[in-house]
């Protein structure tokens, strides 16, 4: 698009930002209003936070729940000692188990996944154009719609570490965005690398999963966040604490009577804090890989 | 002859037949090539083969564990809809026929499971929608600090709903002190309240919507917020020569720019509503009176807890179905929407 380089008589063009009345007033309305959606998303947040380090009957305590008093770790050193058998299950257990489940989707999933697109964006061979189609397909059945068959059929492995991560390693939409990625990048490199005579391994170890650092950042994040927080499928599968992940055994906790609210709050500050504190690092590729999720359809 | 072929004439084929392994390393160089016509096709036939050899290697893990884990439990979920199955029963599944489905359609739960997700997709599809839009465009403004408040807007969705689920169910305890009983006390100056709110079936669904949105509209937000980044500012600025207000820029350039997101936006979120499950699980178990139920809930109570598989399997399928009538008509859309531009 050409701009005018002389604007006419009159006009001011040479702002690109159109927007008038600027003034202090206005821009402190707009303060005002994000000031007060933020209150809106952060209440519930803080809410836990700091009912976690108080005493538990000050939880529940209307409006007065969010002001910090009394405060202390008794509640974390009180699920540590709640979940301290075998029949509650151990605190390190629940984390373990997320942990594990995580990091074998993710990385399984990576290495899976990303191979899998290349060879359907680069490489010539019979039968592509097919497995390419099957994998768009895919993208659309959403892990409910095979829930229920897969609980059927997955019945004799129930309460194990690898019903929670086998089926998740392969995901047609990760497929999907790393696939529209290496298409989308300049092909020099790799052919200057395969007139040197690397093959199909090599050019894509050592040149394309280098120039894709953004994808990998996109398709980690996005499957560390469903993983890490799995619901529905450990509810039909696992019932033996040793093998509960944290979002299950919160929702266990929580029917647990008598409700102890602050071990609970601590229990789902626990939970949290791996994803807050890689969203907050990594907050830039968080925005980005949720941006990018958005490209497809 | 494809064109980089002549540049290997003077390799030497092999002496000895490798061990496939090694293979990798080495230029195989057959002669007998027939003539390829594809003008694309400019790598010599040896590497084609080698390409062939990895291609089938990478793709093999992804494609046999989508194989096993999506496509053969579709195709089960459809045997098992037609068949009578009970695990651990000691009894082999039975033909069933249609019976599974027939059933379902005289199952006043089953509709009420159904009725609660449309009503479920048409609250929350506008309002999450029209919120995202709102906050993106709040947040597309050049003020110092915007990425802070972005951070704070997106935070919940880091959260996982059962996380989410459990704080809330302390916000809507039915207790005077209950967060939101305290917070509605408080500025009606004690005219409002106490209620049970998800103990209530009139106010139940209202309240796992409103959890949900908090939830969730950070995610439509970033990307109704790169939507409107691609909108090319020229745009913006021809539209203030025209002497465009704020309210002519928004329909008649924001609005086109971002159709595109905003059906992919919509279309996700209606399909997110049929997929309703954790925060019901959680919080009501369907209930009181099955004000909460949905359909998801129901297949995993059948399948998990009433033992029926078939049944679960049956409204799995229905499910799915729903889900494909939602992604055809997205297809369709913006099929019309290139044509039309």
């Amino acid at each position: 698009m050409n701009t005018p380089t002389k604007p006419a008589p009159g006009l001011t063009v040479d702002e690109p930002q159109p927007r008038k009345g600027k003034s202090p007033l206005r821009k402190a309305g707009t303060y005002l209003v994000m000031i007060v959606i933020t209150l809106l998303f952060v209440a519930p947040i803080l809410y836990m936070v700091i009912g976690s380090f108080k005493p538990s009957d000050k939880v529940l305590n209307g409006l007065a729940g969010f002001i910090p008093e009394d405060l202390s770790l008794d509640n974390y050193t009180g699920v540590f000692d709640r979940f301290n058998s075998p029949a509650t299950g151990y605190f390190y257990n629940f984390y373990l188990t997320s942990f594990i489940v995580s990091v074998v989707v993710v990385l399984g999933g990576l290495v899976v996944n990303s191979m899998a697109a290349y060879a359907l964006a680069r490489l010539r061979w019979r039968g592509r154009n097919g497995v390419l189609l099957a994998v768009i397909l895919l993208v659309i059945v959403p892990f409910e719609a095979i829930a229920v068959p897969l609980f059927y059929l997955l019945n004799d492995y129930r309460n194990t570490y690898y019903v929670q991560f086998t089926p998740f390693i392969a995901q047609a939409f990760s497929v999907y965005l790393f696939y529209t990625f290496f298409v989308g990048l300049p092909k020099q490199l790799e052919e200057a690398a395969r007139v040197d005579g690397a093959g199909p391994w090599r050019t894509f170890f050592y040149i394309v999963v280098p120039m894709s650092k953004p994808v990998f950042a996109s398709v980690t994040i996005l499957t560390f966040l469903s993983s890490w927080g799995a619901f529905l499928w450990p509810v039909m599968m696992i019932d033996q604490p040793a093998f509960r992940p944290l979002p299950l055994e919160i929702s266990v906790f929580l029917g647990q009577p008598p409700t102890d609210w602050g071990q609970i709050f601590a229990f789902g500050v626990m939970l949290v804090l791996p994803l807050l504190v890689v969203f907050l690092v990594f907050q830039r590729w968080f925005i980005q890989s949720v941006a990018s999720s958005g490209l497809k359809g | 002859m494809p064109r980089g072929w002549r540049g290997l004439k003077n390799t030497p084929p092999p002496m000895v037949r490798f061990p496939s392994h090694e293979l990798e390393e080495v230029r195989v160089s057959t002669v007998s090539v027939p003539p390829v016509v594809d003008p694309t096709l400019d790598e010599p036939p040896a590497t084609k083969r080698r390409d062939t050899k990895a291609a089938l290697i990478m793709v093999a893990p992804a494609v046999i564990l989508l194989l096993a884990f999506v496509v053969v439990p579709l195709i089960a979920a459809g045997w098992l809809s037609l068949h009578n199955v009970r695990l651990n029963s000691g009894r082999p599944a039975t033909w069933f026929g249609l019976q599974n489905y027939t059933r379902l359609l005289t199952d006043p739960e089953f509709y009420r499971g159904l009725a609660n997700n449309f009503i479920f997709a048409i609250i929350v599809v506008p309002v999450q929608t029209g919120l995202a839009l709102g906050l993106a465009l709040l947040l597309n403004r050049p003020l110092r600090g915007m990425s802070a408040f972005r951070t704070f807007f997106f935070m919940p969705v880091v959260f996982p709903m059962a996380l989410v689920a459990v704080i809330w169910r302390l916000i809507y305890s039915r207790d005077t002190l209950g967060m939101l009983n305290a917070f509605l006390d408080w500025i009606s100056f004690g005219h409002l309240g106490p209620y049970d709110w998800l103990g209530n079936a009139a106010t139940a669904m209202l309240a796992i919507i409103i959890m949900s949105i908090w939830q969730g509209v950070g995610f439509q937000m970033i990307i109704l917020l790169a939507g409107l980044q691609g909108i090319s500012p020229s745009l913006y600025e021809a539209a203030s020569i025209d002497k465009a207000n704020r309210w002519q820029q928004f329909r008649n350039v924001t609005l086109p720019g971002l159709r595109t997101t905003l059906i992919f936006v919509v279309m996700v979120t209606t399909i997110f509503s049929f997929r309703l499950f954790d925060q019901v699980w959680i919080l009501t178990q369907g209930g009181p009176n099955d004000a909460t139920t949905t359909v998801m809930f129901q297949a995993v109570t059948a399948a998990f807890s009433e033992n029926n598989v078939g049944k679960g399997a049956a409204i799995t399928v229905v499910f799915f179905v729903i889900v494909l009538l939602i992604t055809l008509i997205q297809r369709r859309i913006l099929r019309e929407e290139r044509e039309v531009s």
